[in-house]
């Protein structure tokens, strides 16, 4: 059994919740009855963080052109863009499809949440700044062009959830050997493992804060495995993340004004 | 009004400009030089999105042969790179070239979602005067301005004032002037956007809400100079403010 921890919309603290192997939520709060009828908030309160080209096949499939125009050298540096507070969405909250796109892709991602301010941290000690994980929905637009950032692509309204819960660090005891799967209405439509990180998620923590200070409730995700496979309307996204649980979402169809 | 985040003995306040001094809730006031300078900006819920437009001003320098961009070429920045006025900037000593990006800063008042260019100003709280460094020896060309450049500690100062929209009759017709260590090195005029305020709010808002404080940095006039450890750089900006920063090298990083 794991210890986790969730927000919902009337709770003021985030709440404990028990989860068994299998990743499903046996108690929260301390009761098993409440467990179906949660009213699910997203359970981070930080920064959430991308990380582009950062699984080992996606970066492969770009081949050559990494040497070629518009980029002209492999990336350096971790290709990194934020989600902001507008994207955010929980667990069971529709993800609604803007005008003008008629699908959008899923973006499974393991979510590092940071407990201990790290700033130029250490690969061997960037785990100690890890409070726990989550599973996030990086959803997004199609855009074959990487070169500018992509706000219009990864940053409408309700283009990124996040949770059921935060499971605690002790839970996962190896980060970088975790399975990822996709499904949209229960069927299989994407796996991968962390192990094929370009950066694991020490080198990660520890590249990113060389810059930047990830502070605590800051969530870094891990990269998002390419080709992502896209979801439309009707259709039921979930998302399985080995020893963390499942994150589901429906997209619906064009926000309303 | 102009407001201030500060702090002063050992507390951080708010205050507004009375009188030449910064004046405290309680009534008491200090001097400008006693303080020391925080983002004026209060904290947020969430954290703060700041939206940044690269390339917004007409290349005075070219101005026949300019095409002026379709939309407006944006990107995010994180909270880690806010610092006051009179703060320190940390610049590498293995990097060649950093240089300072000066601009107006429109920070959010009201909810913004779907705004038209003629409601995008009863979203505006207020301005202040913003630089938003990029060390371009870390410029990549994927997801371009990539956050090694562009999203470092404590790289973006903004201050002193967040002036209230209530009393900016104009944001569009302001003069910038940026010095280095005393020396002109900037001119430009707010009246050179290609995509003006209300543009911008309205184009941003079309396909993300926008929550109060947020903020937009609306760009910068081009022909950023070189920086280097010492340096102090100001930026000042007609009626919203005096900016000043100076460059820090390796043995004085801030953290």
């Amino acid at each position: 059994m794991a210890i986790a921890w969730v927000r919902t919309r009337t709770s003021v603290q985030p709440l404990r919740v028990d989860i068994d192997a299998a990743g499903r939520p046996l108690r929260i709060d301390g009761d098993a009855s409440t467990v179906g009828r949660v009213d699910w908030d997203v359970p981070t309160r930080g920064t959430i963080i991308g990380t582009l080209l950062n699984y080992r096949g996606g970066l492969a499939a770009l081949g050559d052109a990494v040497h070629q125009a518009p980029y002209f050298a492999p990336p350096q540096a971790p290709v990194l863009y934020f989600k902001p507070a507008n994207t955010w969405i929980a667990h069971g909250a529709p993800i609604r499809l803007p005008a003008g796109l008629d699908a959008v892709n899923v973006g499974a991602a393991l979510g590092i949440v940071i407990g201990i301010p790290a700033t130029r941290v250490a690969a061997s000690r960037a785990l100690e700044h890890v409070a726990g994980y989550t599973i996030v929905n990086d959803v997004h637009a199609s855009h074959a062009d990487l070169r500018q950032c992509a706000v219009r692509e990864r940053c409408r309204d309700g283009f990124c959830s996040v949770g059921p819960w935060v499971i605690e660090r002790a839970a996962i005891a190896n980060p970088d050997a975790l399975g990822v799967r996709t499904y949209v209405n229960d069927r299989g439509r994407g796996a991968e493992t962390t192990a094929n990180l370009v950066r694991s998620i020490a080198t990660l923590i520890a590249d990113v804060s060389e810059f930047m200070t990830l502070a605590a409730g800051d969530v870094l995700l891990a990269g998002v495995p390419e080709p992502a496979p896209q979801a439309r309307p009707g259709d039921r996204v979930r998302i399985e993340i080995d020893g963390i649980g499942a994150l589901e979402n429906t997209v619906v169809g064009e926000a309303r004004p | 009004m102009k407001r201030a985040r500060i702090e002063s003995d050992g507390a951080i306040h708010d205050a507004v400009l009375a009188e030449g001094r910064l004046q405290l809730a309680d009534g008491s006031s200090v001097a400008e030089q006693e303080v020391r300078w925080l983002p004026p900006l209060q904290p947020t819920r969430r954290p703060r999105t700041i939206v940044a437009v690269a390339e917004n001003y007409i290349d005075r320098s070219e101005h026949l042969a300019f095409t002026p961009p379709g939309e407006p070429q944006i990107y995010l920045k994180g909270e880690n790179t806010l610092i006051g006025h009179r703060g320190c900037t940390w610049r590498p000593d293995e990097v060649t070239y950093m240089h300072h990006e000066c601009g107006l800063a429109v920070v959010i008042g009201r909810t913004a979602r779907r705004v038209t260019r003629a409601d995008a100003y009863d979203h505006v709280a207020g301005y202040s005067v913003v630089n938003d460094y990029t060390v371009r020896d870390y410029l990549e060309n994927y997801y371009r301005p990539n956050l090694r450049a562009k999203s470092r500690d404590a790289c973006t100062p903004i201050g002193p004032w967040l002036v209230d929209a209530a009393d900016v009759r104009n944001p569009m017709s302001l003069r910038q002037t940026t010095y280095i260590n005393g020396a002109i090195v900037e001119r430009s005029n707010t009246g050179d956007m290609i995509f003006d305020i209300a543009y911008l709010i309205a184009y941003l808002s079309g396909f993300m809400t926008l929550a109060p404080g947020d903020v937009i940095l609306t760009g910068n006039a081009g022909g950023g100079v070189g920086v280097h450890a010492g340096d102090e750089v100001v930026t000042e900006i007609d009626g919203i403010g005096r900016l000043a920063n100076t460059i820090v090298g390796d043995d004085r990083r801030a953290r």
